[in-house]
């Protein structure tokens, strides 16, 4: 898929007067685009290889990456231990490439705490694992309940954890990633890696979900 | 998300999707200035704490002027944060940036609808 502007938007914050028998591009279409060409002038910028970043983020990366991390941390004690020490070097002997952010840390979920991360003051997020956030993760009620009232915001999620587990809320900065290690489903024994990861959602790795159980649909 | 799960919480926080894995960007623009950004960190412009810094003050900026953050604006808090940074490190001054926004209104302007609209440089006349 190759993505292309829009060439005919009618924004409101576009203050000229226009007859319609011409094409029409939004104000912040027109900034993108003036920045784009300018970048690309300079040559900080190859058209070619934006789209190939636009792909990856969007198709290739997405959640699947993380997924495996998970499904192999399920089944690799050797690899857990390594991950939940240092998550960043333990992803790099996997073969992923990291493009964002140096420092990511796995943080697990036991049959006592649950984790769960937010990035309060914009929407740092581990995107190398996780493709790009969802919208409500950017959004400030999201990004401001999170650390006040975590149960009320899993509660919208339709996730609800017995009074004795300790939430633990992780806040997100530009050095410092965090990515929840969920608990293995039950009734998994024996599966492999691959069977596993198909279980693990986004959501489970931010900690607003738990993984699929064995049996329900994707 | 599972649709009940979704549906929950899109009740809740008004700016959740509908979608259950939800627009990842919500018009080309937004991936396209998203793109730019890490092409510019590859290339050294600046750091990912010195981006982070200038976009909570975007953000920041843009609250304080009555925007509702409720994510949807969120590129374009994005966007301004480049234009900033891309000022300020030299790549390309303001003045340059009104520009070449400039001539490409003027290039949408003589474009027949449905044709792709392409930057000459007659644009740059007006």
């Amino acid at each position: 898929m190759r993505l292309i502007f829009a060439a005919m938007s009618h924004d409101h914050d576009h203050h000229h007067h226009h007859d319609h028998d011409h094409s029409e591009l939004s104000e912040t279409e027109l900034r993108v685009r003036a920045l784009e060409t300018i970048l690309t002038e300079k040559g900080y910028v190859e058209p070619a290889a934006l789209d190939a970043i636009i792909q990856a983020y969007e198709i290739k990366i997405g959640p699947h990456n993380g997924a495996r991390v998970v499904a192999k941390a399920w089944t690799d004690p050797a690899f857990k231990k390594a991950l939940l020490e240092d998550g960043s070097k333990a992803i790099g002997t996997l073969g992923h490439v990291s493009r964002v952010g140096d420092h990511l840390v796995v943080v697990e979920n036991t049959p006592a705490r649950h984790n769960m991360v937010v990035c309060t003051l914009c929407s740092c997020y581990p995107w190398e694992m996780l493709g790009l956030p969802p919208v409500w993760y950017k959004a400030a009620p999201y990004r401001s309940r999170a650390v006040k009232d975590p149960r009320g915001v899993l509660a919208d999620f339709d996730v609800t954890l017995p009074k004795d587990i300790e939430i633990r809320v992780w806040d997100s900065t530009a050095e410092t990633r965090f990515l929840v290690l969920p608990m293995r489903p039950e009734g998994t024994e024996g599966w492999s890696e691959e069977q596993l990861a198909e279980l693990v959602t986004r959501d489970s790795m931010i900690g607003t979900g738990f993984p699929r159980k064995p049996g329900a649909p994707s | 998300m599972s649709g009940t799960a979704a549906a929950a919480a899109t009740a809740a926080i008004p700016s959740i999707p509908r979608d259950d894995d939800g627009p990842v960007f919500r018009a080309p623009w937004e991936a396209h200035a998203f793109a730019m950004a890490l092409t510019l960190h590859e290339r050294g412009v600046f750091t990912w704490p010195e981006w982070a810094a200038a976009l909570a003050s975007e953000i920041k900026r843009a609250q304080a002027a009555g925007d509702p953050d409720t994510g949807e604006t969120y590129y374009l808090h994005w966007l301004a944060t480049l234009e900033g940074l891309v000022a300020r490190k030299g790549v390309a001054s303001t003045e340059t940036l009104h520009r070449y926004r400039d001539a490409w209104d003027h290039a949408a302007d003589r474009t027949p609808h449905g044709k792709p609209i392409e930057l000459k440089p007659e644009d740059f006349a007006g």
